[in-house]
């Protein structure tokens, strides 16, 4: 069976590229498409992203991703409120990645001031990108799962995640909306017991990622359902700006903690893993390795956490940054997080534009979709990881 | 023979892999170890906390609710200002104090009449906490304050002075951290008793069990001059004396506070709920400890 | 004496057994359904129900049911309304049909029951054509889902429905054709007989691949996963179900649960040796019935816990490419097995 090729119209269902080739003989048989809406209330989508259809019985003829039910007006907002206010709020269009984003407000005021985070501090953040990145990608090998009629991988995946959230809660207060990071530094050091339940819970999940692959990776079902779904060439995941995991399973492995490493990157030893065909179960299978990376990462932080304040010893009371502007690329934890920051020396910027990896996914739903059955449909969106307030902002 | 465990498991993987990239047999594999998975997972303990019945016990640093030190507070509504969503609101009036000396201008001070925060509008950042200057905020893991009704969360000044009880001792910190600003700052340090014991004897007797949280909050120099410029409304001297901050008569000890049995029984059987016994219970221990010292 | 009168009064007798069937009918599915509530929780490393009724949940389903009758029952505006009420009971009553003619013992010894009533036994009724019957009752289901999903006037209710037909009528194939190899080795229709024929040895030894495929089918049939297009919750909302609420759905719940019940007891009686035990053969057959109805009902729930599920066109290019040539091989086998010993 040929994986990558995709089926084409003209050809009864039957499969990725084993149909049987009908020639409909003239206007005889007239057959009408059906229109159907995939959301924005819908359990596949998780969130509010609506994906309009045209079906020629159970084949997508064309799939239109409609957005914004989600907009909050990051952007705008941003425009309105000071600094400190930005990382608060930055926490929550990728609830997913909350530390990432505002590692990302931060990093770019920081630029913009001229400062740099104290080296422990940017240890610190990085562990806590790191953990942040396993909590989200928990998340979508869950969901995948699920998605594909698998309940149970979803469960498991939330009591790692739940380990996990107990974590960063020691830290930061928090499960979800961290806020742990300010401008030039982090709010407070971690408490003492972090690093060695860290260190245990590396070994924890290392040891229960097995479970995934018994469950998901090594099934015959799942492989029967994803290989060669979705296929996304890398030239084509490139045109559409696509980046992270889906990018990396196209065969690109483009990731700017390699290429334009920030914080500590450059001194930590990680990998970065690539898929060969780019379907579904690449996509899969990156986001599941991604993960062991991450783990590697952390367990070099553990080794290397120097000691030392983690706020520069001055910081004014009010936050002005220079008339100027900057731009700040992260790898979030969905791909590439951008920052456009631009400041005319007020409290506030005067612009913050975000490129969020999320929308960019998005963009890119109905190239992927053309052509494949609804229950590809599936298999398709669940693997084409994204969150919808990322989308929307 | 001498095979460690990890190299036993990585040969059994090994062989693993082996028989899944197998074809026909593999697929097979592959069915059977999903069924394992699910088999061995049914037979370990579910990993589930029956929450009523079972109260997490959640780190000192959760963000559960925000309480409010009233007597600290100035009014200097930085806190209502830098707030993302405005969801604080603060009422006062300015009070004229009897001048010092007599014949010159009464002192004037600020009252607060009203302090609230919307739960409702919140979204838990902690930059109000961040921002207090004489620490009136602080952060405390109680979360049970859920209603079925948008408009009772906005909780006034006496809910929130009552939550005070909740909050814990900020925990100690990881091998390598600096001590923050605020405590290194000053002469004492954190987790210093020999440096704090002669502030402790001074004002220990004026603590009250009411007033003293149980608590070691890293600030002695801030909450003293919050509790001098902020006179409570009694409008005396000798109350301001009573109000002295608990972080200074206290003495920054190593050990956090430990939970008192006795105390603890004693509020589970009148039915307080586990958390607020266990704030009692370590109170009552700190009390104890107290008693010991002097 | 009374007992004596009272049993050889043919009416009696029925009404005897209609009720104690009805009472299996309506208890069954709800423990099945508990065991499934707590069997999936704990393979997901959760507790499941533990609040109803004290004890460990015990009460969940009932409470479920309750709930189920309390809640509005909604018809949609654009939906047949007459066809959109009919449906749940179209489904439903095949599927209690087939519990009649299930034998979960063996036969009395000595029997006084009157012509007519079907013989004195752990049955309801015994007929001669009794695997013939079972198979063509649960087939009418069918009718009922397309029912519920054509009156839905509903997209997701409809693919779900025509996804529904397309694979009852797939999979009915291999398992008549799994089920007729059984009924030629045991040389009777009657599930009865089928029973008493598995005494020297059950028929899932010579019948594995039909055991295999039967199970195969049965759950494509029942729409469990890993072959529950037709609900598949994460494309199609609940196919023909995604309209129905309160005692409505919760009729199509019963079903289901019954399905698997029904299913696993003539899998039970077909290749599991009936109500013969193995090991500790004084425990009496019913037992020995349940007991293997509860196995086989367990691996049903287990599949669910584990299993994605397949897409439509595979399953399809299953039953006809494999399953199908498979079973009629195997029935061939079946004949020569037969002529030659």
């Amino acid at each position: 069976m040929a994986v990558t090729e995709l089926p084409t119209a003209g050809m009864l269902p039957g499969g990725p590229g084993e149909g049987v080739q009908v020639v409909i003989a003239g206007e005889e048989l007239p057959t009408q498409e059906m229109t159907l809406s995939i959301g924005p209330q819908h359990p596949s989508t998780h969130g509010v992203l609506r994906v309009v259809l045209t079906l020629d019985g159970e084949r997508i003829d064309t799939a239109t991703p409609v957005i914004g039910y989600m907009h909050r007006a990051f952007d705008k907002l941003s425009e309105a409120r000071d600094y400190r206010q930005i990382i608060a709020l930055s926490n929550r269009h990728d609830w997913l990645s909350a530390f990432g984003n505002e590692l990302g407000v931060a990093l770019a005021t920081e630029r913009l001031m001229g400062i740099e985070a104290p080296e422990r501090a940017q240890w610190i953040r990085m562990l806590m990108a790191e953990w942040n990145r396993v909590l989200n990608h928990l998340m979508f090998l869950g969901s995948f799962g699920l998605e594909l009629g698998a309940m149970t991988p979803m469960f498991y995946a939330f009591r790692e995640r739940e380990d996990i959230q107990t974590l960063m809660e020691m830290a930061t207060g928090a499960r979800m909306h961290f806020t742990y990071c300010r401008v030039g530094g982090l709010k407070e050091d971690l408490p003492k017991g972090f690093l060695q339940y860290s260190e245990v819970l590396v070994k924890r999940i290392r040891h229960r990622l097995l479970d995934y692959e018994g469950l998901l990776l090594g099934n015959e079902i799942f492989k029967k359902r994803t290989v060669g779904i979705g296929v996304l060439p890398g030239e084509v995941a490139k045109s559409y700006g696509v980046t992270g995991p889906i990018l990396h399973a196209s065969g690109v492995a483009e990731d700017s903690r390699k290429t334009e490493p920030y914080l500590k990157y450059s001194e930590v030893d990680f990998e970065v893993p690539v898929g060969e065909h780019g379907d579904s179960f690449d996509r899969f299978n990156v986001l599941y390795h991604r993960i062991e990376q991450s783990l590697r990462i952390i367990e070099q932080v553990h080794a290397k956490l120097p000691a030392g304040p983690i706020m520069p010893g001055k910081m004014p009371k009010y936050l002005k940054p220079p008339e100027g502007w900057t731009y700040v690329r992260t790898e979030n934890s969905l791909g590439e997080t951008g920052y456009y920051l631009v400041s005319r020396g007020d409290t506030k910027p005067w612009r913050l534009k975000m490129r969020t990896p999320s929308f960019h996914n998005v963009s890119m739903i109905p190239y992927l979709l053309k052509g494949v059955l609804l229950p590809d449909l599936i298999a398709v969106l669940g693997s084409v990881f994204f969150v919808v307030g990322d989308v929307d902002r | 023979m001498a095979m460690t465990k990890e190299q036993r498991a990585a040969k059994l993987r090994e062989l693993e892999q082996k028989i899944a990239s197998k074809k026909g047999i593999g697929a097979l594999y592959g069915l059977a170890k999903g069924m394992s998975v699910t088999m061995r997972t049914m037979l370990k303990p579910a990993i589930t906390t029956q929450y009523p019945h079972v109260k997490p016990d959640l780190p000192e640093r959760t963000r559960g609710v925000i309480a409010l030190k009233e007597e600290n507070c100035t009014v200097c509504m930085l806190c209502s200002r830098e707030c993302p969503d405005w969801c604080i609101y603060i009422d006062s009036h300015k009070d004229v104090m009897p001048p010092k000396t007599p014949g010159a201008r009464g002192r004037t001070r600020n009252v607060l009449d009203r302090f609230a925060i919307d739960y409702a509008l919140c979204m838990y950042c902690g930059i109000c906490v961040d921002v207090c200057p004489f620490d009136a905020l602080f952060w405390s893991p109680h979360f049970e304050y859920s209603t079925d009704d948008l408009s009772t969360l906005t909780h006034e000044m006496d809910t929130l002075a009552k939550w005070m009880d909740y909050v814990p001792p900020p925990p100690a910190l990881e091998d390598g951290a600096e001590d923050p600003v605020e405590v290194s700052k000053e002469a004492v340090s954190y987790g210093a008793p020999a440096v704090a014991a002669p502030v402790a004897t001074a004002t220990a007797p004026a603590a009250t069990a009411t007033a003293a949280p149980p608590r070691t909050e890293p600030a002695p120099s801030q909450e003293g001059a919050a509790a001098d410029s902020a006179t409570p409304a009694g409008g005396t001297t000798e109350a301001a004396e009573t109000q002295a901050p608990p972080a200074r008569e206290e003495g920054h000890d190593e050990e956090p506070p430990q939970i008192d049995q006795e105390a603890y029984d004693a509020a589970i059987a009148q039915g307080k709920p586990d958390r607020e016994a266990r704030a009692l219970a370590k109170r009552a221990w700190i009390l104890k400890r107290r008693k010991a010292q002097s | 004496m009374i007992f004596y009168h009272f049993f050889s009064n043919p009416w009696a007798v029925f009404a005897l057994k209609l009720a104690a069937v009805f009472i299996f009918f309506l208890t069954a599915p709800l423990v099945l359904g508990y065991v499934e509530h707590k069997g999936l929780a704990h393979m997901q490393s959760r507790l499941g129900p533990m609040e109803a009724g004290r004890f460990h949940g015990w009460a969940q389903l009932i409470a479920d049911g309750v709930k189920f009758i309390q809640k509005e029952d909604i018809v949609p505006d654009a939906a047949d309304r007459r066809i959109f009420m009919l449906a749940p009971m179209i489904v439903i009553i095949p599927v209690s049909l087939v519990f009649l003619v299930i034998p979960f013992g063996p036969a009395a010894v000595s029997c006084h029951a009157p012509a007519g009533t079907g013989g004195c036994g752990f049955w309801g009724e015994n007929f001669d054509v009794g695997i013939f019957f079972v198979l063509a009752i649960s087939a009418i289901s069918v009718i009922g889902m397309l029912m519920a999903g054509w009156a839905s006037a509903n997209k997701f209710s409809l693919i779900g429905a025509i996804r529904g037909a397309a694979q009852l009528i797939a999979y009915e194939l291999p398992l008549v054709l799994a089920a007729s190899a059984v009924a030629m080795q045991a040389g009777t229709l009657s599930l009865v007989g089928i029973g008493d024929a598995q005494k020297a040895y059950w028929f899932v030894f010579p019948q594995i691949a039909g055991f295999i495929i039967f199970v195969i089918a049965s759950l494509a049939e029942l729409s469990r996963p890993p072959f529950d297009m037709p609900i598949a919750d994460s494309e199609i909302i609940f196919g023909h179900m995604t309209e129905y609420t309160g005692i409505r759905f919760g009729l199509f719940l019963l079903s289901e649960y019954a399905g698997i019940v029904s299913l696993s007891a003539i899998a039970v009686v077909l290749y599991l040796g009936a109500w013969h035990g193995f090991i500790v053969p004084w425990i009496p057959g019913p037992i020995w019935t349940l007991a293997k109805i509860g196995a086989l009902s367990f691996l049903v729930i287990w599949l669910r816990a584990t299993y994605p599920r397949l897409r439509e066109d595979q399953l399809q290019k299953m039953a006809w490419k494999y399953l199908i040539p498979i079973a009629l091989v195997n029935i061939l086998l079946t004949m020569i097995f037969k002529v030659v010993f």
